[in-house]
């Protein structure tokens, strides 16, 4: 206790900046849940490709650390294209194979959830066995620094210096950490008025509310449910980009427990609710660190778990438990 | 029209004629025929097939890994198949029964292999009704990740807490008492044709640290019992209840079946089952570590029972067989099995939703629904 009172906003701070990543992921769990009832367990592996996708283009333009700020400007920016890029591409991808013709079935959601978890093994191994995949197509030489260790860790150079901006109680706030952090909410905003005032926002609200309706009314419910996918590994592309900017590391199964945690978060803040998923981001960020910070951080995801299980006894709605359809109709 | 009419009663006959034939058969055949497979079974580590046994790795071993898999699978269809609730953290369960026997066989006392494994049962039903309790309150797809969360809490309190050993585990699980009452040869099949090869035996119940076939005759004889059970309850009240719990809930409770009571007792059975399986796991590997209960092999578990088909007690045994033998006849291909068993499970899911072995009455009802769809579509279209 006395260590949490001693350094908390440095676990405060902490816990926004990966609060903010939880958060973003987040949104792509509830978007899903939001137009199609259906917890897409795959999320976390088109995060985990938005990860990589910043790392490759990194290493493509050759980042290195201590560049001018015109320089990494630029490699950022280029890391948000090539993740959200990529993040996109594999949530319509997984939509396209893994969900749509069971929609065409009318498979029961177990059927789905397995198709799902087959789709996220399929995704993670495949980055996995790239060194192999590679291999077969002949291109080693090229790609080998992409490849290598494919099981192992792959590290992004420190392109951002991490330079105390200013400090509170002891904690010198990063820039990286400010970045992270109004860039999360800044892209949140951006997305909320997204699905407030645009037509394909309009559409997504619709379907959220009654498909069945909405489909009376002309809106074309397979092209929602894609661009619902799109937005949804858009988002987590930015988090991906997010998430390399602070910590740095990424690996082919690393997609998994940030899929759950981003998912409790989720929950947290009422599952179907896009200002939920940011608040509840937040909350299950400041809550593991503060948790972590009390009992030991070896015990930092039990935290995160149990604070899920107690949610979902307690308020099984969320904190703030709107649907996407009924908020702001 | 006709072509679409004729296909399902073109099949019906010979998928019906083999159960006929099975039924009609006297009594006396069918006991004969049951023993004979009975045998079979477990004499198959000795047998030495060509083809299906795995080289490399200790047959008997494999067989046990696949007999703890069919444990499990039956197991976990109470759940997930009976009752239908999706559990994603059945490892848990197969955990706590494992330490169970670890703590109590090794690390904290010496109790007798016989004593314990009843108390692991207990345990792990105990932790299935302490989880059930709060968590079947909520909807399907939230139970899969409070389950899902309530596997990975089990694994990490298990790294964490020195007490069980902590990250390195637990070892010297003592070996289960045995008798040693006689020698079964093996076959050899070097010579091209089978051979009775006296010289490599298996002494019937010695548990040794050498020779796995023992521990396999002992989970086949559980599964036997675990079936038997399983038969009884599946046809009793309570199965009954779990079916009209499944397909619909609400309508189940207001014919007065009280479903929460009768979803936390399938918890409980099936957790039941798994901490009996974790203990047969932990008596014959001698080691346990957190690692031995990665949230992997829950998916494992659960495509088991999926894949095998959900609710029928034989299509899950399949299921079991194929997602436990496989891997380990084909280990030349260890590095692709996650990724061809992702593919597997996608081409089921979209192409064999009911699983290989569906339950009879999901396949009356997917029969009915297609006659009615084939209906539908000649009034629309006339």
């Amino acid at each position: 206790m006395q260590n949490l009172i001693d350094n908390f906003f440095s676990y405060t701070i902490t816990g926004l900046t990966i609060g903010a990543v939880y958060a973003l992921i987040a949104l792509g769990y509830t978007l899903v849940y939001g137009v199609l009832r259906l917890i897409n367990f795959a999320h976390s592996e088109v995060f985990m490709y938005g990860t990589f996708a910043a790392l490759w283009v990194v290493m493509i333009l050759g980042g290195h650390p201590g560049a001018g700020v015109g320089q990494v400007i630029f490699w950022v920016a280029m890391m948000f294209v090539a993740a959200m890029a990529m993040s996109g591409l594999i949530a319509v991808l997984l939509e396209r194979v893994a969900y749509r013709p069971l929609r065409k079935r009318n498979a029961p959601p177990l059927i789905a959830l397995i198709s799902a978890i087959g789709a996220s093994f399929v995704l993670a191994e495949i980055m996995g066995l790239r060194s192999r995949i590679v291999g077969w197509v002949g291109l080693d030489d090229t790609l080998r620094d992409y490849v290598r260790n494919s099981r192992n860790n792959a590290g992004l150079p420190t392109i951002i210096q991490p330079q105390p901006i200013f400090t509170i109680g002891g904690y010198h706030v990063t820039n990286v950490d400010i970045f992270v952090i109004v860039g999360a909410i800044v892209i949140m905003v951006i997305l909320d008025q997204f699905v407030k005032r645009s037509r394909l926002g309009r559409g997504i609200r619709a379907v959220a509310m009654d498909p069945e309706a909405a489909a009376l009314m002309g809106v074309n419910r397979d092209r929602v449910i894609q661009v619902t996918f799109l937005v949804g590994g858009v988002m987590a592309g930015a988090a991906a980009v997010f998430y390399m900017l602070k910590i740095g590391i990424t690996r082919y199964d690393a997609g998994f427990i940030l899929g759950v945690k981003a998912f409790t978060a989720a929950v947290l803040g009422g599952i179907g609710n896009l200002r939920g998923a940011l608040l509840g981001g937040f909350v299950l960020g400041l809550a593991e660190n503060y948790g972590s910070a009390v009992v030991g951080s070896q015990w930092k995801d039990v935290v995160a778990f149990v604070l899920l299980v107690l949610i979902l006894l307690f308020r099984p709605t969320g904190l703030l438990g709107e649907s996407l359809g009924k908020a702001r109709a | 029209m006709s072509t679409t009419t004729s296909a399902p009663a073109g099949r019906k006959p010979s998928s019906r004629s083999f159960k006929e034939r099975v039924d009609t058969m006297p009594r006396a055949v069918k006991i004969v025929l049951w023993v004979v497979f009975a045998v079979f079974l477990f004499l198959l580590p000795l047998l030495n097939i060509p083809f299906i046994t795995t080289e490399g790795s200790d047959f008997g071993g494999v067989l046990f890994t696949v007999a703890t898999y069919v444990l499990v699978a039956l197991g976990l269809n109470i759940v997930v198949g009976y009752a239908g609730l999706l559990d994603l953290g059945y490892v848990g369960f197969y955990a706590v029964g494992a330490y169970t026997v670890g703590v109590l066989t090794s690390e904290h006392a010496h109790l007798s292999w016989v004593l314990v494994v009843p108390i692991a049962i207990v345990v792990a039903m105990v932790s299935g009704v302490i989880l059930g309790a709060p968590t079947l309150r909520v909807r399907g797809d939230y139970l899969a990740i409070v389950t899902l969360g309530f596997g990975e809490i089990v694994r990490l309190t298990l790294v964490n807490s020195q007490w069980l050993g902590g990250a390195q585990g637990i070892s010297d699980i003592p070996k289960p008492p045995g008798v040693e009452l006689f020698k079964v040869p093996s076959l050899d099949w070097s010579a091209g044709v089978p051979v009775v090869d006296l010289s490599t035996t298996s002494t019937f119940l010695k548990f040794g640290i050498n020779d796995f076939v023992p521990y396999y005759w002992l989970a086949l004889g559980i599964i036997g019992l675990v079936l038997l059970f399983d038969i009884l309850v599946k046809s009793s009240r309570v199965g009954r209840a779990w079916e009209a719990t499944r397909e619909d809930e609400d309508a189940a409770e207001l014919m007065g079946v009280p479903t929460f009571r009768f979803k936390l007792l399938a918890f409980a059975l099936g957790a039941a089952i798994g901490g009996l399986s974790g203990a047969l796991f932990a008596t014959k590997a001698g080691f346990i570590s957190p690692d031995s209960f990665q949230l992997l092999l829950s998916i494992l578990f659960l495509a088991a029972v999926v894949v095998g088909g959900a609710g029928n007690r034989w299509g899950v045994i399949v299921g079991a067989i194929v997602v436990g033998y496989f891997p380990e006849r084909f280990r030349d291909f260890a590095d692709f099995r996650v990724l061809v068993f992702g593919l597997a499970l996608m081409l089921l899911a979209i192409f064999r939703p009911q699983g290989l072995l569906p339950p009879r009455r999901t396949v009356r009802a997917k029969r009915a629904d297609d006659r009615q769809a084939v209906l539908e579509e000649g009034e629309a279209s006339a």
